[in-house]
């Protein structure tokens, strides 16, 4: 009988979640808090200078079947770069986000492809959540035309412009005023949107930030700052980098919440209550508690400040992939062979390297830009020397 | 630069009378004369004078054709009588006054346009080039930042991503250094590292160069640490004619530019045309045409070079003046020309000697134009030293007229 409810629901889509006080219903309710027949253990929300939201997310069985789809690509999407640049076909700086999905994943899913979202160079599975193609990413890892930025950009530059994805920004900190910008621009055009700017806990210590959460909160500015706490900057453990590793509660006079990053319903739940408040009130911090399992980047083992005890503890008990899995498991949403199958997902395909002359081109837009430049002009130029 | 043939008497007396060195900048009215009262030597010169509008080449250019209209541009004392301003069209004004009406006509035409900057709304700007804008436009559009100068670029580019077109006022261009990162790595790079899907029409504008005894830190002369930066392209303006026209061409490109003005150029007087025009971004102004020495300079030193012209000119030499104005890209067209033409060049700017714009200037021309030069290029640079406060010794780390004639004359031998 649930089964059969649950697979006429999958259809409809419909919140599962309410009122009625079956315990059926109950039981079938995705909620955020730890009530003792689920099996995740999320934590509550943390705030600071606002009401936290609440624990209750309401969610649905497709959307769930949806999060661990997606969630499962990233995490093959990461290993496979993880491969390919072992193999030496990624080079240069390559920062994976595997352990970190759940971020993602949830935000994308309480907004809409009109907000904006910006963050730093762990951007691989942003830009896959954003609508972004396997094969633009891949492209745009090996150097191809075909990338996202046709090859010119690398792992830390990709963008994506219709859907509002602004980068892959490769200095720390950078794009948090850049984050900012985006949102006052969305004011002034009045769009009703708002802007997400991501930063790791290596850059809320950046001088920067202050700056532009002071503007953004003088201005009133639809600005999101979200803060994803792996807990390490590089190297560095955050205790060691920041007197007050409450990064929800720098803000100050802004509010924050800290939620619990690897809980992609938690994630969601928070966005949701942090737009409706960005669009009233000005901008927020959230806190996002999270963990990655690879090191900052390809060329650091990730072993040397942790210990493999704690990564492989992480792992066990708050796998973001996992907790969905066991939650659509325990509600019989699917299947295990069917999310085996849809774990094998990861298509690579060959595609031309750039031409030369695309060193030189977007350097400027429309090569250099002056409408009344004659191309009589260009033409004596070039035969001068 | 368009020739005139009027009241040229009038202007050399005027001008004589204010030829003290480092005085020249205070009779506002009067330093924009020295451009106008050697053009009556008529030289049989194939670059253009365009006086009447008899344009040889490059007929294209906006900007070249709104300069026949300017022909009497400049206010001297001579030219300021009733009977010469009524058949001349066109008003007159000071040098921020023509940013600012620049900036204004740029923001009535756009509703894209915003200013930000440090006390550029409410306080009208510390060198009232956004006067009276914030009441015109209202709080969202000249907007009054925090002084954070990283930041607020930041922000700015931000919004420029998506499409707005911010003019970012730097109070003094030193400042901008702490927005380094930002225009380096987002403003210049972001067109070409997202692969040409987002653009940064931005303008990032403010007076620099070394000014009255104001000490070390702001007179700095931060052309020479952003050239390398690719994707910006820099203008530097120097008269109300090319402020404005500069100005309103930096703001409609699709390319961030960075605008540098001078602070003490900002009282310069000149008569500019009525209507709407622009002033190309890449290209250089003939200041006076000649015959014998490029001498190639921008913003302030123009003044000190036309100076010095005046003594060359009564000493028997004929300069060439021009007057580059774009300093990323260079307008290597019009300076070839005039390398071709006269086969000696002696550049003339404020930045230090080493990795000023002059050292790319020089390496530009001799990769270039090698073949034409009789001898090498002459490069007179401020000294690199801190500016002192001094008045005395911080008029000798700047270029002096005297030295300028003396390098000519070294060159011509």
């Amino acid at each position: 009988m649930a089964l059969s409810h649950l697979a006429a629901s999958a259809s409809r889509s419909s919140s599962l979640l309410k009122p009625l006080s079956s315990a059926l219903s109950l039981r079938r309710s995705i909620s955020g808090d730890n009530s003792p027949l689920t099996v995740e253990t999320s934590v509550p929300f943390t705030s600071h200078q606002c009401e936290a939201p609440s624990r209750s997310v309401e969610t649905n069985p497709k959307e769930l079947l949806t999060f661990f789809r997606d969630m499962a690509l990233m995490r093959r999407m990461e290993i496979a770069a993880d491969s390919l640049y072992k193999a030496k076909l990624i080079r240069g700086f390559c920062h994976l986000y595997d352990g970190q999905e759940a971020v993602a994943v949830g935000m994308e899913a309480a907004i809409t492809k009109k907000d904006c979202i910006i963050t730093a160079y762990r951007d691989h599975c942003t830009f896959v959540s954003r609508g972004g193609t396997l094969l633009e990413v891949f492209a745009e890892l090996m150097g191809r035309q075909a990338g996202c930025s046709k090859g010119k950009g690398g792992s830390m530059h990709f963008y994506k412009k219709d859907s509002n994805f602004y980068g892959g920004h490769g200095i720390v900190g950078a794009q948090v005023p850049l984050g900012c910008g985006l949102a006052f621009a969305q004011k002034y055009s009045k769009d009703e949107t708002v802007t997400f700017a991501l930063y790791g806990d290596g850059a809320a210590n950046q001088g920067q930030l202050f700056e532009a959460l002071n503007i953004s909160a003088l201005w009133d500015l639809p600005a999101i700052l979200v803060c994803e706490n792996n807990h390490y900057g590089m190297g560095t453990a955050e205790w060691r980098a920041a007197k007050s590793p409450a990064y929800y509660k720098r803000g100050d006079y802004v509010p924050g919440l800290k939620v619990d990053g690897m809980d992609a319903l938690a994630v969601k739940q928070a966005c949701k209550f942090a737009k409706e408040h960005a669009l009233k009130n000005g901008p927020i911090i959230l806190e996002m508690d999270t963990y990655r399992y690879h090191g900052h980047s390809m060329s650091d083992p990730g072993s040397t400040y942790r210990t493999r005890d704690e990564i492989s503890g992480v792992r066990q008990e708050r796998d973001p992939i996992e907790r969905i899995r066991k939650l659509i498991l325990s509600h019989d949403l699917a299947t295990e062979k069917e999310l085996k199958d849809v774990e094998k997902e990861v298509r690579k395909e060959e595609s031309p390297m750039p031409e030369p002359s695309e060193l030189f081109t977007n350097v400027y837009a429309k090569g250099l830009g002056v409408e009344s430049f004659g191309a009589d002009r260009k033409e004596v130029r070039a035969t001068l020397p | 630069m368009a020739a005139t043939f009027h009241g040229v008497g009038a202007t050399v007396a005027a001008l004589s009378s204010s030829s003290s060195p480092s005085n020249s900048f205070g009779s506002k009215k009067l330093l924009s004369s020295p451009s106008r009262s050697f053009s009556v030597r008529k030289r049989a010169s194939f670059t253009v004078v365009r006086s009447d509008g008899s344009v040889n080449f490059d007929l294209n250019s906006k900007g070249r054709r709104a300069q026949q209209l300017i022909a009497n541009a400049v206010a001297t004392k001579a030219d300021s009588s009733p009977a010469s301003s009524s058949s001349k069209p066109g008003h007159e004004l000071l040098l921020f006054e023509a940013l600012r009406e620049g900036l204004e006509e740029e923001m009535e035409r756009d509703p894209c346009v915003c200013v930000m900057g440090e006390d550029v709304g409410h306080y009208g700007g510390s060198y009232k080039v956004t006067k009276g804008l914030a009441t015109k436009f209202g709080d969202l559009r000249v907007l009054d930042t925090p002084i954070a100068e990283n930041s607020f670029t930041g922000m700015g580019i931000g919004a420029a991503m998506t499409g707005l077109r911010p003019v970012v006022e730097g109070m003094n261009m030193g400042f901008l250094l702490l927005a380094f990162n930002q225009i380096s790595n987002n403003c210049g790079m972001l067109h070409y590292t997202s692969g040409g899907q987002f653009t940064i029409p931005i303008v990032i504008r403010g007076p620099g160069g070394v000014g009255r005894q104001l000490g070390a830190e702001h007179s700095q002369r931060l052309e020479s640490y952003f050239q390398s930066i690719p994707g910006i392209q820099m203008v530097a303006c120097s008269t109300p004619y090319n402020a404005k026209g500069l100005m309103k061409a930096a703001i409609r490109s699709e390319n961030p530019v960075i605008l540098f003005e001078h602070v003490l150029l900002y009282n310069l007087k000149e008569r500019i045309p009525d209507e709407d025009y622009i002033c190309n971004l890449e290209e250089a102004e003939m200041v006076r045409p000649g015959e014998h020495v490029t001498i190639l300079t921008y913003s302030r030193m123009r003044y000190h070079v036309m100076q010095a012209a005046k003594t060359l000119v009564n000493k028997g030499y004929d300069p060439e003046v021009i007057d580059i104005r774009s300093l990323k890209p260079f307008d290597l067209y019009t300076i070839g020309n005039s390398v071709k033409k006269t086969h000696r060049v002696l550049i003339v700017e404020e930045c230090m000697r080493t990795g000023g714009i002059g050292a790319s200037l020089t390496a530009a021309i001799t990769e270039n134009f090698n073949d034409y030069l009789d001898a090498p290029v002459m490069c007179l640079s401020s000294q690199d030293v801190p500016t002192p406060y001094a008045g005395t010794l911080e008029e000798w780390t700047v270029v002096q007229p005297a030295q300028i004639v003396t390098a000519v004359e070294q060159l011509c031998q």
